[in-house]
């Protein structure tokens, strides 16, 4: 226990040191604008993978309807500062309470399916939650929610990333997360373990979708603008490749797969028509060559890197 | 213990129990014997609440849990080893004794339960943290057996432990359920061997599309004529 508690306090000492190592050259300007968006979007990224990771990795349901909890969350918040004038924390928390709710009402009817049924609905729920924002005047419609202060920065985001990540990371390690694995691995055999397989599949998914829901909040609160052609179907799929690229079951891939992505697109962002192509093309390679994706279900961490620098303690012997 | 009562059970439009009634009583070893799709896999499935009775009752110490949710059947102490074993690939043996216990929250005691679970199954300890689907099947199936013991319950329900095992193997998991039986636990076993079924059980049952046909001590139906020419190829 407490060489876990000594861990925690290591990575949350790492993550501080890199937010201080990015905030500083953030102010002294050699971090510029451009890519001070990248790392906003690195962080909006990783919160909307990992949480996708939480539904479809560990819990094992294929959900492609995520971009629609991101876009409840987006609207939820945009709303709290434009129209009530409430405070960013609070646009954020109701953000995630919004699409967790949604994601709870939802789920507990949906997540009788399985597979590709699920899948299907969940796709179908996304262009749901986006046509019905688009036909609501009082937040826009189809020109989208304009006016919204630009309130999310560098510090929100990388905080906020960092909370997400520890709490799905604790989740998972708990009696919970176990039961939620066992759902993945097999529901027959979990329900024969007493695993109430319904709870823990609409946990996952309430959960997951209220962090997209904190991603969506902080994505309104950037651009200044929200508007549904940001949430189509194509933005769930960007967010399936996070995680399928990442490894379905691995947080830290989900992570690097998240970065990676973000500097692809980047990239990319000159010739906007290659962009899908050279997107679908490393999803076919990765498909090839490496079906389980870049870790597969396991996670990378200070043994790993041990590992890689010392040897095993086989050849240490 | 358990008394299973004139259940009725579909699935859509096929009626697949036509009236079963099964009773098992504490200390014994039950077994339900008969062809592919008589129906035996679906009876305990019943009773363990994967699938509800549409008439008839379904009785746990007096208690009606016809119907009742799967996990809370579970934690009255039924315990369900499911066909084909059902273990969780891609976790560690230990995990999966440990997933066994999920209702209970006695850490102390699970242990000690776990302890015991290895002493019965010494290449269960051997293989602690190799994951599960890496075990042979004969080693799977005792996995899938230690995990529904470690909900400690007071009956055991065993979906064709013998299923794809080889023969040698199928011996050793019968004498662990004669084993398991001997310190206290109750035992209804669906069995398409029904030899070796017949040769560890006290009472039995013959499933034949959907209804008991026969019924009576072990004894008594290994030495039916019925039982011997369908079941026993004699």
């Amino acid at each position: 226990m407490r060489v876990k508690a000594k861990r925690d306090l290591l990575s949350l000492g790492a993550c501080l040191l890199l937010y201080a190592i990015i905030q500083l050259l953030i102010e002294v300007d050699v971090i510029g604008q451009f890519w001070v968006l990248n790392i906003v979007l690195i962080g909006i990224n990783i919160i909307l993978g990992v949480s996708l990771n939480l539904i479809n990795g560990f819990t094992g349901q294929f959900s492609i309807g995520h971009a629609g909890f991101m876009a409840v969350g987006a609207y939820v918040g945009a709303v709290m500062t434009v129209k009530l004038h409430l405070p960013f924390i609070v646009a954020i928390l109701a953000g995630a309470a919004g699409a967790g709710i949604l994601g709870f009402a939802i789920g507990l009817p949906t997540l009788r399916l399985s597979g590709d049924y699920l899948a299907i609905a969940t796709l179908g729920l996304g262009e749901i939650i986006r046509i019905t924002i688009l036909n609501i005047p009082y937040v826009g419609g189809a020109s989208g929610l304009m006016g919204i202060p630009r309130l999310t920065n560098f510090t929100w985001v990388f905080f906020a990333t960092v909370f997400t990540v520890f709490f799905i990371k604790n989740f998972i390690n708990s009696s919970h997360g176990r039961a939620c694995i066992s759902v993945r691995e097999n529901e027959i055999a979990a329900e024969a373990m007493g695993v109430d397989t319904t709870k823990y599949k609409v946990m996952a998914f309430t959960i997951g979708a209220a962090f997209a829901g904190v991603a969506g909040a902080l994505f309104a609160h950037y651009f200044y603008i929200v508007h549904p052609a940001s949430f189509t179907f194509m933005k769930s799929f960007d967010l399936l490749t996070i995680v399928v690229l990442g490894g379905l079951g691995s947080i830290t891939g989900s992570i690097t797969a998240a970065i990676l992505l973000t500097f692809v697109s980047a990239a990319l962002a000159g010739y906007p028509e290659m962009r899908m192509v050279i997107y679908s093309l490393m999803l076919i390679g990765l498909m090839l060559f490496r079906p389980q994706g870049l870790f597969g279900n396991k996670e990378i961490s200070l043994k790993f890197f041990n590992r890689l620098k010392g040897g095993s303690p086989r050849d240490a012997a | 213990m358990l008394l299973v009562e004139n259940i009725n059970v579909y699935y859509g439009a096929i009626h697949a129990l036509k009236g079963v009634s099964v009773e098992v009583k504490e200390g014994e070893i039950v077994t339900l014997i008969g062809a592919n799709g008589a129906g035996k896999s679906t009876t305990l499935r019943t009773i363990s609440g994967m699938l509800k009775p549409k008439t008839g009752k379904i009785l746990f110490e007096g208690q009606d849990i016809a119907g009742m949710a799967a996990q809370n059947i579970v934690k009255l102490g039924l315990s369900q080893v499911p066909e084909g074993r059902r273990i969780f690939a891609n976790m560690s043996v230990l995990e999966n004794l440990e997933l066994g216990a999920y209702i209970r929250n006695d850490s102390k005691e699970i242990k000690e339960d776990l302890e015991k679970i290895f002493k019965r199954f010494p290449r269960l300890a051997e293989r602690k943290t190799q994951m599960a689907g890496t075990l042979s099947g004969g080693e799977q199936q005792m996995l899938a057996m230690g995990r529904a013991m470690m909900s400690r319950p007071r009956i055991l329900l065993l979906d064709e432990p013998s299923m794809g095992l080889a023969p040698l193997l199928v011996k050793e998991i019968f004498s662990i359920i004669q084993d398991i039986n001997a310190t206290g636990t109750t035992i209804l076993l669906v069995e398409q061997n029904a030899h070796m079924a017949l040769s560890i059980a006290h009472k039995a049952y013959v499933l034949e599309t959907g209804r008991i046909s026969l019924s009576g001590t072990a004894k008594e139906l290994a030495a039916s004529e019925e039982v011997r020419k369908a079941y026993l190829g004699a």
